[in-house]
């Protein structure tokens, strides 16, 4: 269960290997990533800059990931987070669950991405042809976090062992 | 003396990082301590005001109802937007 800040480029290939390395219960692999895109509501970005709160950040991270070993069983996590200057099409994220079968890896994965949207101190200030402006908050993303604490009595039922 | 943290558009309106500030008795809460520094003014009261305001004690997000202690950190920040 890794978690890491970070400036510089990850490598997804070796990611996504260290989620099944020398475990042979992982049944499942998914992970995301997330990307710099080159259009943000209807203007031209020519790049980023991530800021975050260090020390918060990492605690957070670590908490999302704890929630979710609460929930699914999972075999590997990691998650790493870029800071600092990005250009377009540049890896932003990448989120990587494993477990013994496919449901509980799809699961886990959207979970730990939807809060690290919401509870995640880091923020984006994208450069666009009329400055430097502070990405805002979307709604859709904290509806994205409400669906989890609709099933969470469910899932919760569904850890009980038969 | 508690520390107060200011991130990103925040940090960039107030033009401030962070500071220190003495706990006096008035200030039981992170409310106690918004209300405060709202009232130093129109800037601070229009960032600090924001009705989607962010908060955190001792690096974990919080309700700004939350009893605070000596040397607490406390941090504000408007939503955050990661990932």
């Amino acid at each position: 269960m890794t978690v890491r800040v970070q400036r510089e480029v990850f490598d997804v290939g070796r990611l996504i290997a260290s989620l099944q390395a020398n475990d042979p219960g992982v049944g499942a692999v998914v992970n995301f990533v997330g990307y710099v895109r080159d259009i943000n509501q209807g203007e031209a970005v020519a790049g980023l800059f991530l800021e975050h709160y260090p020390g918060m950040t990492e605690r957070s991270l670590q908490k999302i990931i704890d929630n979710a070993r609460g929930r699914w069983p999972l075999r590997a996590v990691e998650i790493v987070h870029r800071i600092g200057p990005l250009s377009i099409s540049e890896p932003i994220v990448f989120v990587g669950v494993s477990s013994p079968h496919r449901q509980a890896a799809f699961e886990a994965c959207a979970f730990i991405m939807d809060y690290l949207k919401t509870d995640a101190p880091f923020w984006k200030r994208e450069d666009v042809a009329g400055g430097a402006r502070w990405v805002d908050a979307r709604d859709s993303d904290r509806s994205a976090v409400e669906r989890w604490a609709d099933t969470s009595q469910e899932a919760a039922m569904q850890r009980v062992p038969a | 003396m508690i520390l107060i943290n200011y991130f990103a558009r925040y940090r960039e309106q107030l033009n401030l990082g962070g500071e220190k500030l003495p706990l006096t008795d008035s200030l039981r809460t992170i409310e106690d301590v918004r209300r405060l520094l709202m009232a130093r003014g129109e800037l601070w009261s229009q960032v600090l005001g924001e009705n989607n305001l962010m908060c955190a004690l001792n690096q974990e997000l919080c309700h700004p109802d939350r009893v605070i202690e000596d040397y607490d950190e406390i941090a504000f920040f408007p939503p955050v937007t990661g990932g």
